[in-house]
């Protein structure tokens, strides 16, 4: 009988949909924390002063051992479905702009200190739900990259959160500088609870938790939260903005010209 | 004549648009958040030690700029932080009266008994 089932090439057993769905979330996972990494880490030596560089460069090292973690478990489960040799490296060298399914505000340019910190915060606040969601996941894979990555997003909400407030209820250039930060981020919240149709945890239904924790910020910063703004969507199913092209030709060009190269 | 250099790298981020390295407005920003030491407790039951020092604008962020700068390796299970100002400290050219009195009178180090040998851990 014949069937437009894939079929795994060493074990002859179809792939499921379940499979593919596991992939493409884990891929997810990995694509946001590593494109914020590499955004998050332009500021290396850029700091407005040493030990905020630090602070922001610390982040950046635990967003790229997450992606890490999720990339090799995710070459584990292609290898597993379709006879490929993927890695770690591999996923995040080798693919290209629309195969990269991140979040598109962790694509944006830094912008200032404001906006940087603010993305933070709206990011992270974000992923601190999802990671805790899966934590409780039944795949024990993803439970345990969640449950050690919780711990370090916890404090990145902290640090970030902080942040908000100092520059919010600070100076009027702080606050002007936040006030725009809001104007220019605020648009790509919204993605984070649309849906895609691998995911496993039921984002939307943490949108209600993550926006009682930003208003409480928020107020505490003596900033407004935006109403009816127009959202963008499109990262998690592949369609970027022209900055991810950009991104990916800094970070992939070494590996796409010495493939291969290690140092 | 004064004349300020402008250095611009290829993909650098131009120096008005950085902190620090510009006298003119950040060096002085920078200078206004107050300076901290840091203590940190390198294990469960031994004492904070004194680590460095580094800036923060408040308590709560030096804790944090200390967590950051000085337990990245799995330095500390515990800080302190204290503004340096409000550390006094003895004065250098007291050193003399202060310390050197001390050094001929051995007989203040417990060296002169016997241990019993079921006394441990001294």
């Amino acid at each position: 009988m014949k069937t437009n089932q894939p079929i795994n090439q060493s074990t002859g057993s179809p792939i499921t949909l379940l499979t593919n769905q596991l992939i493409n979330q884990t891929l997810h996972l990995a694509d946001t924390a590593l494109i914020l990494g590499q955004r998050n880490g332009e500021w290396c030596a850029h700091g407005p002063i040493l030990e905020q560089d630090i602070a922001i460069t610390n982040i950046t090292l635990d967003l790229i051992g997450q992606a890490r973690n999720f990339y090799q478990y995710a070459a584990t489960l292609i290898n597993a479905s379709e006879n490929k040799n993927e890695t770690e490296d591999s996923l995040a060298y080798l693919r290209n702009e629309r195969e990269f399914k991140n979040l598109l505000i962790c694509e944006l340019p830094n912008g200032d200190w404001a906006q940087t910190v603010l993305r933070q915060f709206l990011f992270s606040a974000y992923q601190e739900l999802v990671l805790e969601k899966l934590k409780n996941s039944s795949n024990e894979q993803l439970a345990a990259i969640a449950a050690k990555s919780l711990k370090e997003t916890q404090y990145h909400v902290k640090w970030s959160s902080e942040w908000v407030i100092r520059l919010g209820d600070g100076t009027t250039e702080s606050r002007d500088r936040m006030i725009k930060a809001i104007d220019t981020l605020w648009m790509y919240t919204g993605e984070f609870f649309i849906p895609a149709n691998y995911e496993l945890t039921e984002v939307h239904l943490l949108k209600e938790t993550w926006f009682q924790k930003v208003r409480s910020i928020f107020e505490e910063a003596t900033l407004a939260v935006p109403e009816n703004t127009f959202m963008q969507s499109g990262g998690k199913s592949g369609i970027h903005s022209e900055h991810l092209g950009f991104i990916l030709a800094e970070m992939q060009i070494l590996q796409r010209t010495y493939p291969g190269a290690e140092w | 004549m004064n004349i300020q250099v402008k250095k611009f790298y290829y993909g650098d981020i131009p120096e008005e648009n950085t902190g620090g390295t510009n006298p003119e407005n950040n060096y002085a920003q920078e200078n206004s958040w107050p300076l901290w030491e840091v203590f940190i407790r390198s294990k469960q039951g031994l004492d904070h030690k004194h680590a460095g020092s580094l800036h923060a604008a408040d308590a709560a962020m030096a804790i944090e700029n200390a967590r950051d700068v000085y337990t990245r390796r799995q330095e500390g299970v515990s800080l302190w932080v204290v503004e340096s100002k409000y550390i006094h400290a003895s004065n250098p050219d007291d050193a003399e009266m202060f310390y050197e009195p001390a050094a001929d009178k051995v007989y203040r180090h417990p060296t002169f008994y016997d241990l019993p040998d079921e006394v441990k851990h001294m």
